[in-house]
């Protein structure tokens, strides 16, 4: 990757059946997602970026320091990478108070002057809980008290393993605005982990896709998640993330509107102000094409389009259509019927009809 | 007649000295044991366990005689030790306490064993990744993660120092103030007919014996979700 600052690894390793072989280089800004299936190798990337997978070889490099280079015997051990790692169950100390564990690594990276403790602490709402024990502590509260624990260790990159995972529903929703409000803010590069779409949607701008150990794509999250040649243990990932600003809520119908570069979109009505970016997942399977603007539809969306690209989905009786909104993309999967009896090819001018119902949440 | 003759105290005295000796070197040289025993990948790891654990099984007796052939003044350690000005271990307070380390290993070795394994990695990788090098992540995390199994330690290995008989029989003989502790002064008394002094010094272990555990077991405690 051009960048000098960001994250480049070259790994290979097995690990039990699965043999790892990755390449992934990561912009030094931003959320960058590491999606697959369960088994992909997600974790297990990660953990090898951090230095706590034995047996990998290979080469990492960050931020233009060289962290391994097994052809050298270059190994910078986990604890002098300055990295924050967030793991899929909080792994608090549990001999020490949630005050003792946010001090853990705040005292080891010797209380630098431009993390502000108690701004994160109110930030995160983990004031009320520096007294308690950690475990007397909900799902969702250890993982908020993990979280800033791991961004008082001064990290220079952030990594996440499936932070929500273990969670219910409105603790996942509460982190999810949390990690918004951390990407927003924070320089610090971040590492997110994940097998769930709807937070990779939400949170990454660069995403890598893995299946069986190997990278099948990488690149921005718009242009990755619309690519017609990923395969099929991903195919119920894929579709458009539209990324639009709020121009008006209809309180009577209780929707909003977004504008974004193909026209706008109404949505189940969101909590943010007019003027905020909002992303919005579209996903392939939940867009209708039709060759003529509809009257007399259900469907609140109706987007104007131009068919870019046509491939075969892994069911023979489907196919995935590329369409292009005014420089949005857009997918659609339709069945093969439909494009033949609509007499569809590159190039042909269609409208695209999404059920706000089906972009909620 | 007093409660305890001056004798008896003695022997007292020898065994509680013995047992702190050996519960304060083996939790020194057990702990390191331990750890390397619970994170090792080595094929090592299986023949070393059970080399700690084989005074469990073996008849004290077995172990006493081959000590005392071990390190009797004419084996090859009597030699070296001979050779360097130093007397013979056997039949001397330091040649009890070998002994004595050698038997209680595996009541020291294997809750300190147990304790670092139920503390798990997962706590030293998050540590790590909270800038703590090793012996820091020992120190701060699995040291006090790991207490209970320190508590658990530090009673057994006592509370079987002070139990034993055949291997002090064997390498301490019977000497008093040197090597007559408090299980081979009972045999005497009984020896001797003399009935009262071994209920009085077998009360007192039995009340030891049972405080120790009782101590043990309100240390310890209440067992608590994983965080």
């Amino acid at each position: 990757m051009a960048e000098s600052g960001g994250l480049h690894a070259r790994l290979q390793w097995r690990r039990g059946a699965l043999v790892l072989d990755l390449d992934i280089a990561l912009p030094p800004r931003g959320i960058t997602a590491l999606f697959g299936p369960s088994g992909a190798g997600k974790s297990s990337c990660l953990r090898a970026i951090a230095g706590l997978e034995r047996g990998s070889e290979g080469i990492v490099r960050f931020a233009g320091e060289l962290w391994q280079d097994s052809g050298r015997g270059v190994f910078v051990p986990p604890h002098r990478r300055r990295l924050g790692y967030v793991f899929q169950e909080a792994s608090l100390f549990t001999h020490c108070s949630v005050a003792g564990n946010l001090d853990y690594g705040y005292r080891r990276a010797g209380q630098p002057a431009h993390l502000d403790r108690e701004a994160l602490v109110d930030q995160f709402g983990v004031r009320p809980l520096l007294a308690r024990r950690v475990d007397t502590l909900s799902g969702g509260e250890r993982q908020r008290v993990a979280i800033v624990r791991a961004l008082l260790s001064d990290p220079a990159l952030l990594l996440f393993d499936e932070p929500l995972s273990a969670l219910d529903a409105a603790a996942r929703d509460d982190l999810l605005g949390c990690l918004e409000a951390l990407r927003a803010s924070l320089a610090v590069p971040m590492i997110y982990v994940s097998h769930a779409i709807d937070e990779v949607a939400r949170l990454a701008d660069h995403l890598v896709l893995l299946d069986a150990g190997r990278v099948v794509a990488q690149g921005p999250l718009q242009a990755t998640l619309t690519r017609l040649d990923l395969p099929p243990a991903l195919s119920e990932a894929v579709g458009a993330v539209i990324e639009g600003i709020v121009v008006g809520h209809d309180a009577h119908d209780h929707l909003t509107e977004l504008a974004f570069a193909g026209g706008t979109l109404f949505v189940p009505r969101r909590g943010d102000a007019v003027g905020s970016m909002l992303r919005c997942r579209i996903s392939a399977r939940d867009v209708v094409l039709t060759c003529e603007r509809q009257h007399a539809s259900s469907a609140l969306n109706q987007i104007r389009s131009r068919v870019v690209a046509m491939a075969a989905a892994e069911h023979p009786s489907q196919c995935l259509v590329r369409l292009d909104a005014g420089g949005s993309a857009l997918l659609a999967r339709i069945t093969r019927r439909s494009w033949q009896a609509l007499e569809l090819a590159p190039g042909s001018e269609v409208w695209a009809q999404v059920k706000a119902v089906a972009l909620g949440g | 007649m007093p409660l305890l003759s001056p004798q008896d105290l003695q022997a007292f005295g020898l065994t509680l000295r013995l047992a702190a000796t050996v519960t304060v070197l083996l939790l020194v040289l057990g702990t390191p044991l331990a750890w390397w025993l619970a994170l090792t990948r080595s094929r090592w790891q299986r023949p070393v366990a059970a080399v700690v654990a084989l005074p469990l099984v073996l008849p004290p007796t077995v172990l006493g005689f081959y000590l005392l052939l071990l390190l009797g003044p004419h084996s090859v350690v009597g030699h070296l030790m001979a050779a360097v000005g130093l007397s013979a271990l056997p039949f001397t307070f330091a040649g009890l306490v070998v002994a004595s380390m050698l038997y209680s290993l595996p009541f020291v070795v294997q809750p300190l064993h147990n304790a670092f394994e139920s503390v798990g990695t997962r706590p030293l990788e998050a540590a790590a990744c909270l800038r703590a090098g090793p012996l820091d992540c020992f120190f701060s995390v699995a040291l006090p993660q790991a207490m209970p199994g320190f508590v658990t330690a530090t009673v057994l290995g006592f509370a079987h120092t002070v139990g034993e008989f055949g291997v002090v029989l064997m390498i301490g003989g019977n000497i008093p103030g040197r090597t007559r502790v408090l299980s081979l002064r009972i045999y005497d008394h009984v020896e001797a007919g003399e009935y009262h002094q071994a209920h009085m010094l077998s009360l007192c272990l039995l009340v030891f014996s049972f405080s120790a555990l009782l101590a043990m077991s309100l240390l310890r405690p209440r067992r608590r979700q994983r965080g």
